[in-house]
């Protein structure tokens, strides 16, 4: 069996103690690693082997869970999609940029939960059915109108990378708008009206100028910033609607 | 254990200068000025014709002054910086479905410079450049 290559990699982490620190604080720790690992596999190495008190989240180490977002020099990287390969020198790992720090690599996601909540995330069926009549169907067509926004694995990296987000926190963001595009566009959904009461509005849609980072950042090609232009489109035409075409409501 | 998140303070104006795609995003940004400044010329020049030919032609006469024409050439630059950088965005802004593959986004983008270069020649054409 070939021996791995091993590789001394240097990593600068910001730490930070809320029961001790005022302010977060870069750490310098050097740790043996395969060339082939990436940045999550050294973090664990650092609290295997260096110091156990190192604060970080992971799940799954392959790009599905969204749980290790964090900054790997300045961009928003999952640490399990992250190779050691694609970095000399010394990596600079933060947490995830436009987050509160609750420890170490550890941010606060509460904010990014609520509005993925107030988005209403799932399907409101359009005809409520009873398991009798069976299932809802749908065409492949009909799937793929969505589907690339279903693949959202909710890590945050786009709102890390929207200096929106960063300078508007109320801004419901890219990842929950995508959501509610993706169940708008879903042939079996009749919540469109509910989803727009929030994203059709000046903390939703409106708010977003069209920086596209949260695309370029996104780990599974979701296209936030192609959805958030699709909403806006349609809340335009909808306004149309509602106040130039005879019959519309306002 | 007690709670005590920290909130890192963020620039409100040198945010941009972070990374280079907020500065390729502030060069788009920036185009509007002179989109504008382009609008309000041809309201001027509009409001010098209603002023009898010797306005008009005092409002020509300034726009081939050496400043007139720089004012010019950065409107031309931006303009097409502009123009450019939106068309290039539009398939995620209109993909289109037939149906179940999208339509590759080099034929969205391909047809709006095609409408513009036509656009184009209509006008030159209007102005008796042909």
């Amino acid at each position: 069996m070939t021996e791995l290559k091993k590789r001394l990699v240097q990593l600068e982490v910001l730490r930070y103690d809320p029961e001790k620190d005022k302010e977060p604080r870069y750490q310098h720790y050097e740790v043996m690693c395969n060339e082939e690992w990436v940045v999550l596999d050294a973090l664990t190495a650092v609290k295997e082997n260096v110091d156990p008190t190192l604060n970080f989240r992971w799940s799954c180490h392959m790009a599905v869970c969204g749980s290790c977002g964090m900054m790997v020099n300045g961009e928003p990287k999952l640490a399990c999609y992250a190779f050691l390969r694609d970095y000399e020198g010394v990596i600079r790992v933060e947490p995830l940029a436009n987050f509160p720090i609750e420890r170490d690599l550890v941010t606060v996601a509460d904010d990014f939960i609520d509005k993925l909540k107030r988005v209403k995330p799932y399907l409101i069926p359009k005809e409520k059915k009873t398991i009798e009549q069976g299932e809802y169907k749908q065409t492949p067509a009909q799937l793929m109108k969505y589907r690339q926004f279903s693949m959202c694995i909710n890590c945050m990296l786009c709102y890390a990378a929207c200096p929106e987000y960063a300078l508007q926190p109320k801004f419901i963001g890219p990842a929950a708008i995508t959501l509610a595009h993706r169940y708008n566009l879903d042939s079996r959904d009749g919540g469109r009206d509910e989803r727009q009461e929030v994203i059709a509005t000046h903390e939703g849609v409106w708010e977003c100028s069209f920086v596209g980072a949260c695309s370029e950042v996104c780990p599974k090609a979701v296209d936030p910033a192609g959805a958030l232009q699709q909403v806006k489109v349609a809340s335009t035409l909808d306004w149309f609607k509602e106040h130039l075409l005879p019959g519309g409501t306002k | 254990m007690s709670r005590n998140p920290y909130v890192r303070p963020i620039s409100k104006t040198g945010w941009w200068l972070k990374h280079p795609r907020y500065v390729r995003y502030m060069s788009r940004e920036i185009t509007c000025i002179f989109i504008g400044a382009l609008a309000m010329l041809m309201l001027w020049g509009l409001k010098r014709l209603a002023e009898g030919p010797a306005a008009y032609e005092a409002f020509l006469a300034s726009l081939k002054s050496p400043a007139g024409v720089l004012m010019l050439l950065l409107i031309l630059v931006f303009s097409i910086h502009n123009a450019t950088s939106w068309f290039n965005v539009t398939p995620k802004a209109m993909p289109v479905q037939i149906g179940e593959e999208f339509l590759a986004g080099k034929y969205i983008v391909g047809a709006h410079y095609a409408v513009w270069l036509l656009a184009t020649l209509v006008v030159l054409l209007m102005a008796g450049v042909f």
